[in-house]
């Protein structure tokens, strides 16, 4: 599940496949020149943890790097007539070891890092690469490190948990389905997202009729037996719960979510981290050009997309983006450059996505999904804002904590 | 109206004499059919069926052949204009999109988003005459007036990309704004109009230069910047005007050439997508994908005057004369 200690190296010549023929026909027809080379780093940091309860979510040993692989691919062919070059090196790291691979690439002298980090780890990490680097967090989805534990050279290109929440609140409150029960796992983690189910609750005009909280009593997370006991417990567990249109759950380390559609005792969706589900991406998502995204994702990684994957493409496309308008310059004028109103992003969500500048957090659509299709996308039309209805989802300029 | 529909349809499936009236070709993307409007009654006279997705859609100079990008057959599939019979497909490499034919009638330039190439066929031969790397994921594509290059818009590397009709190699590359849909030359072929989706602009290039001159932005009131998504294109035959459709903002943008800068924004259906002009100008059509219609658009007086319900989704249109020729 936890792929090996490796680094890999992606440049324009070993990306196979028809791509590399097309950069290597391109460079016939493109005179060679020096020009300026953009180095990054993607920093996977896996914790030790329990399988997923679906096989179907184990993780594959490329995640995220899968999606570096593309965006490299993405921003070589575009630097080939801009005589710029991309080179990303990809890290697998444990908590332990993560301070001193990111390092040995800071004294590489390697200026954009993209990590896929808890919460923790990603501010250790930030404050490492101090005036060193331009960090992309493509995974922690905490509030806070958009809040009170943001950082100078800490983008984020994962969406927040308040944003995830927003973009669900925003279609359940457009159905009328404004009664909800929140379910939320024992862990720190879990209790960070009910809480921003709780605050999307009070923003969009919903209510929370009833609460409860599943205890993470440990134990294998997998049984020969499988359903025969969860059918009998959840029913039961979620039979006191008061009359609700829509049950949220809040599990972001992945105990139980998966365990309560059809198993509730009323005849109620789930939504949240199961059911309905908000995320940045989906193999299903086909709208806005998806299709070519998933196309070549598919072509090269040889498995369908992961959020993960897409958020790292995310961080690496904003990179290329950025090197194709600053045309050279270090990393605190592309920073610069990134939070300017002159930057925008093009990456299959129907329209621009920019970078807040008062917590570095970048703004996109949210797909809502059961898994099979993308359900919506919010922010839904009906919500308005005076500057960008992406600031509809997420913290907001007068509210953040941020003082960046 | 009615009779002369009946008419018009009847001398159609015969295939004899000249067909009273110019024709539009819409491709319905969800429809998996075209439909085909009688230009003076406006009415739906014939539907194609049986394709899968179409979307880019032009005519032989002549007007006898429509050529129609049918993105999941993998093909480009033609059509008589007259009889609406099917002649042989052309090949089109993966999931063809759009495609711009050389002003002589042959080859049709086809970009393929999937595999960032742009495939030249031979029309008559049926024979790919080669397959031109470009940036990732080429959509939009326009030729010179006097046929010597072909543009090619890429969605993902932001550039057009300017190919020597003779040698297809790739002779300039211009960085424009995000997310680059079509492109168009003016009649003298001096600039060359490229609009981007998600940048929100359109970008003027001198042909001298291959230098962006100017960047025209677009501003509706009551809606906000990200709704405005610069799609489709065309420039009048006498180079004065251009149209630009603006997606979401369910408007076509008129732009004054000489000045460069916006002049009118018409009113048009839901997530206004491609453009076409009739033979004589007079008339621009607009294809609507979330309203089903089709507006036309009076040029003259840069009037909405109708609109007409076509097939499901209608993504590309083009019209062509009722005795040939084509705008």
């Amino acid at each position: 599940m936890i792929g090996g200690m490796g680094r890999q190296d992606i440049d324009g010549c070993r990306i196979g496949g028809a791509v590399a023929l097309a950069l290597l026909v391109l460079a016939a027809a493109t005179p060679a020149q020096s020009g300026v080379e953009y180095r990054a780093a993607v920093l996977r940091v896996d914790t030790p943890a329990q399988p997923p309860i679906s096989r179907l979510d184990r993780k594959p040993d490329d995640l995220g790097f899968a999606g570096a692989t593309l965006g490299t691919a993405d921003n070589a062919t575009t630097g080939r007539f801009l005589d710029q070059t991309f080179a990303t090196e990809t890290v697998v790291a444990t908590p332990q070891t993560a301070e001193s691979e990111m390092t040995r690439l800071l004294d590489q002298g390697i200026t954009y890092i993209v990590t896929l980090a808890d919460a923790a780890t990603t501010v250790k990490l930030a404050d490492l690469a101090g005036n060193r680097a331009l960090v992309f967090n493509a995974l922690a989805t905490d509030d806070r490190l958009r809040g009170a534990d943001c950082r100078a050279n800490l983008l984020h290109v994962a969406p927040s948990d308040a944003m995830l929440a927003d973009a669900l609140a925003q279609y359940l409150v457009w159905k009328r389905w404004g009664t909800w029960v929140l379910v939320s796992g024992s862990h720190p983690e879990d209790q960070a997202l009910a809480a921003a189910y709780r605050h999307a609750a009070e923003k969009f005009g919903a209510q929370i009729a009833g609460e409860k909280t599943y205890e993470d009593t440990g134990g294998a997370r997998r049984t020969d037996t499988g359903h025969v006991l969860v059918q009998r417990q959840m029913p039961v567990f979620t039979q006191d719960l008061p009359d609700h249109d829509v049950m949220i759950a809040a599990d972001r380390t992945g105990v139980f979510a998966d365990w309560l559609p059809w198993h509730t005792w009323a005849s109620r969706p789930v939504a949240g981290s199961a059911g309905l589900v908000p995320q940045s991406w989906s193999p299903a998502h086909e709208a806005w050009g998806a299709t070519q995204f998933q196309t070549r994702f598919e072509k090269l990684a040889n498995r369908p997309a992961r959020s993960e994957d897409y958020q790292v493409w995310m961080a690496l496309r904003v990179i290329g983006e950025a090197a194709a308008r600053t045309k050279g310059g270090d990393w605190p004028a592309m920073h610069d450059f990134i939070l300017s109103p002159a930057f925008d992003l093009a990456a299959f969500k129907g329209q621009k996505l920019t970078f807040r500048d008062w917590d570095g957090q970048l703004r996109q659509p949210v797909l809502l999904t059961d898994g099979q299709v993308v359900v919506s996308v919010s922010p839904q039309a009906e919500f308005l804002h005076q500057v960008s209805q992406l600031d509809t989802l997420g913290i907001d300029r007068p509210e953040t904590e941020c003082k960046r | 109206m009615r009779r002369i529909a009946a008419t018009a349809a009847v001398l159609a499936l015969l295939g004899t004499g000249p067909a009273l009236a110019d024709k539009v070709f819409v491709t319905n993307e969800k429809g998996n059919s075209i439909s085909v409007l009688d230009a003076s009654s406006l009415q739906v006279i014939h539907t194609i069926e049986g394709l899968q997705r179409p979307r880019g859609i032009t005519a032989s100079p002549d007007g006898r052949h429509i050529y129609v990008c049918a993105s999941d057959d993998n093909l480009v599939r033609v059509f008589d204009a007259a009889t609406y019979e099917e002649l042989p497909s052309l090949p089109s490499g993966a999931d063809p999109e759009l495609f711009v034919l050389h002003p002589s009638g042959s080859p049709l330039f086809i970009a393929n988003e999937d595999d960032n190439l742009v495939t030249v066929v031979d029309v008559n031969s049926r024979q790919v005459l080669a397959e031109v790397p470009v940036g990732v994921e080429p959509e939009g594509m326009g030729v010179s007036p006097d046929g010597k290059f072909v543009v090619t818009t890429s969605e993902t590397t932001n550039m057009a990309h300017l190919i020597d009709t003779t040698t297809y190699q790739i002779v300039g590359n211009v960085l424009v704004d995000s997310r680059p849909r079509f492109a168009e030359y003016t009649p003298d072929g001096k600039f060359l109009f490229v609009s981007a989706e998600i940048g929100g602009t359109v970008s003027v290039i001198d042909t001298a230069t291959n230098e962006v001159v100017k960047k025209i932005g677009f501003e509706v009131q009551g809606l906000l910047p990200e709704a405005i998504q610069p799609v489709g294109l065309r420039i009048t035959a006498d180079g004065t005007k251009a149209y630009v459709a603006l997606g979401p903002a369910n408007r076509v943008a008129v732009i004054d050439v000489a000045r460069l800068a916006v002049t009118d924004y018409l009113l048009v259906g839901q997530r206004v997508w491609q453009l076409a002009f009739s033979p004589d100008g007079k008339t621009l059509y607009t294809t609507n994908g979330n309203s089903n219609d089709v507006s036309v658009i009076d040029t003259q007086s840069d009037q909405v005057t109708v609109s007409v319900p076509v097939g499901e989704q209608p993504w590309g249109v083009v019209a062509v004369a009722s005795a040939g020729g084509v705008e």
